[in-house]
């Protein structure tokens, strides 16, 4: 068990002959992962390494039976290509893109509100089941199977504690980037609700950065439903005020989206807070082997 | 990116949201001239810069000839105006705005933004004008309107209403506050607005409803579409070293400690500033070099972060998923060279061709302090300034 991907996923790549594109489709095969069209408008009819291409995410889906689709369109096009992908009723959409324009996601939220389609990002490395299902840019190798839930705004930043966990000897069942924009298909309590539900989840690693309240509403649903333990990181301690620190999401707006405001919350909602990033790991084996904090 | 007022008041009237009339000058004459050119007995004269609080820090008077308007555009010109958002060193103002003066009956707040828990467009109103929004939410909140726009639905009648009646406001006011906060929802949305901030909206004496201030902020990504507004940007508003770094497409920003931080993947570059800060020092910055940096970049990103001559010692923090340690380790050598490096460099790199990575900087013959993992890097880039 894991969530949302496993080996029965059929992945299609949506701009599969962009640099992007060709590169981690590649690498996402070699993984294992099952990468069963592309769309490229234009294109139909054509292959990438034997991979089929179509014109329309509508037609990928019919002919290949795909239930999941990457997006690595350049941002001008990506909002679109998430809307298509959800008017083709595909049922897993994980938008790697960076630089969607926030407006261009609020007329796609509001489009996603109706329709049974799930999307992951945009501004994310993507999800992975280790051993079974990588889709999105994360390097494999790193990874290994387990019962450790990862979730995370941040790309490298989760390479970092999913790196400390396997040195640890603790694996992860699945490690999902929800991505670092102010509006994301996937927000920290829908992935918390999923690896809750999920048998093979032991433990869940938390990562969020300051900006918004995606943490604190995190905290609240940790409180009230999560019965796993939680290890949480928050971000940009030490950021400025009203700078937008490289994501798009993470900027203190309004004194509001302190990192202070949020692992203040988490600890009162029971959450254990890693207060150094180097101590993800280690904090997350110390709560497991019962011996509380680092 | 910001805009200035006067900027933001041009486009707001474009947009057919009533807005003073007024005229920018960058010298006194011309603050003269504009004065005479609004033909009234009076006008208000204000100081340009990207910061509020310009009232309280003098940078805004009600003026009665245009000698005066020449005299105070005189004293604000060319030098720094503190106020509390601009910090101690303040800002130089090089352009006031000389507006017609209005009778103010009322002051109000309107705002619009991109709310992150709705995923939409809010508006945002208070009676409370003129004051700072955050105090009010905190110690009023129930002072504070809040309405989400259905994408779908735009400004509809019944929406503009409830704030209206909302702030009070009655008679013909309530039809216009309709009009004006559907124009400013048509220009957020036609320009790629995150934040329209009208402080104060006011009632004029004579019943009018009008943005006396304004504040546009817009969505960095969406400038691609909007080649006028990107043209508005004012580079003597920002950091020179980040302007630089835009020029590569390296997210910088300048703090005020002294460890240069170098880092890929903006999660991991914050989180390496906290961990210097964890084992005791400041960072001097933040510079997420992204994911697929080549050498030139990061030779680029090194000349940026040791052009700050606070910069004591440097630390590298790379995980390379995508990015290759190689990679990095060529542009640091490269860099390292043309800089001539006299600060202490210490190294942390995991991932992809690590090896080659760790071997290319050993071979190099520059001093490098070689970290373990992120722990070891904060711990030994402190012990280094010590």
């Amino acid at each position: 068990m894991s969530i949302l991907v496993n080996k029965n996923t059929r992945v299609i790549t949506q701009g599969i002959t962009g640099a992007t594109g060709q590169f981690h489709t590649r690498t996402c095969r070699e993984y294992g992962t099952q990468m069963v069209a592309g769309v490229v408008p234009g294109k139909g009819g054509t292959d990438f390494e034997g991979i089929p291409i179509f014109d329309t995410v509508e037609k990928a889906r019919r002919e290949t039976g795909a239930n999941a689709t990457v997006i690595y369109v350049p941002p001008p096009f990506a909002a679109d290509a998430i809307l298509e992908a959800a008017a083709a009723g595909v049922e897993l959409i994980i938008c790697i893109t960076e630089g969607i324009p926030v407006l261009d996601m609020v007329k796609v939220a509001h489009y996603l509100r109706g329709s049974k389609s799930r999307l992951i990002g945009p501004n994310c490395p993507g999800i992975i089941t280790p051993g079974e299902c990588k889709i999105g840019i994360m390097p494999g190798y790193i990874h290994k199977p387990g019962d450790i839930g990862v979730v995370s705004r941040s790309g490298t930043l989760t390479y970092e504690a999913v790196h400390q966990l396997t040195k640890l000897g603790l694996g992860q069942s699945s490690c999902i980037g929800i991505g670092g924009d102010p509006i994301v298909g996937t927000s920290h309590v829908d992935a918390l609700r999923l690896f809750n539900e999920d048998p093979k989840t032991r433990a869940i690693i938390m990562i969020g950065e300051i900006g918004g309240t995606a943490e604190e509403e995190a905290a609240e649903f940790i409180k009230s439903n999560v019965k796993k333990p939680v290890v949480a990181f928050i971000a940009g301690q030490t950021a400025p005020k009203g700078r937008r620190m490289g994501h798009a999401g993470a900027i203190i707006s309004g004194g509001r989206g302190t990192a202070a405001d949020k692992i203040a919350t988490l600890k009162a909602c029971g959450v254990t807070v890693a207060m150094s990033p180097a101590e993800l790991g280690s904090t997350m084996k110390n709560l497991l082997d019962g011996k509380g904090r680092a | 990116m910001n805009i200035h007022e006067f900027q933001a008041k041009q486009i707001l009237g474009r947009f057919g949201a009533p807005v003073p009339k007024g005229q920018p000058a960058a010298t006194p004459e011309e603050a003269a001239a504009a004065f005479k050119a609004l033909g009234q007995p009076r006008a208000v004269v204000k100081a340009q810069i990207h910061a509020g609080g310009r009232g309280k820090a003098g940078g805004v008077k009600l003026l009665s000839s245009a000698d005066e308007a020449r005299e105070f555009a005189a004293k604000l010109l060319g030098k720094p105006l503190v106020t509390h958002q601009t910090g101690p060193q303040g800002r130089v103002v090089r352009r006031v705005y000389v507006e017609e003066a209005s009778n103010v009956a009322r002051e109000l707040y309107l705002g619009l933004l991109v709310d992150r828990k709705a995923q939409a467009v809010s508006v945002i109103a208070s009676t409370e004008g003129g004051m700072d929004i955050e105090e009010v939410a905190a110690k009023t909140p129930e002072k504070i309107i809040t309405e989400t726009i259905d994408p779908l639905l735009g400004i509809s009648g019944f929406l503009g209403r409830k704030v209206a009646f909302g702030l009070g406001l009655k008679d013909k006011q309530v039809n216009q506050f309709v009009g004006l906060l559907a124009s400013l929802y048509r220009a957020f949305l036609e320009t790629d607005a995150s934040l329209i901030e009208i402080n104060p909206l006011v009632v004029t004496a004579d019943g009018r409803v009008v943005c006396l201030d304004a504040k546009m902020s817009f969505d960095d990504n969406g400038l691609f579409r909007h080649p006028d507004i990107r043209e508005l940007r004012d580079a003597n508003e920002e950091d020179p070293a980040e302007t630089e770094a835009a020029k590569y497409d390296l997210s910088y920003i300048h703090l005020d400690g002294n460890i240069g931080c170098m880092v890929n993947g903006a999660g991991l570059a914050m989180a390496t500033m906290d961990i210097v800060k964890y084992y005791g020092a400041e960072p001097a910055n933040f510079l997420d070099v992204g994911g697929g940096a080549n050498a030139e970049k990061v030779s680029a990103a090194f000349r940026i972060l040791l052009s700050d001559p606070r910069v004591k010692a440097v630390l590298i923090n790379i995980f390379g998923g995508i990015m290759r340690c190689d990679v990095l380790a060529e542009g640091v050598v490269k860099a390292a060279r043309e800089v001539n490096l006299s600060v202490p460099l210490v190294v942390r790199m995991e991932g992809t061709n690590v090896e080659q990575g760790k071997q290319i900087l050993k071979d190099s013959g520059i001093k490098v302090i070689a970290a373990a993992d992120m722990a070891d890097a904060a711990r030994r880039v402190v012990e280094a300034i010590s």
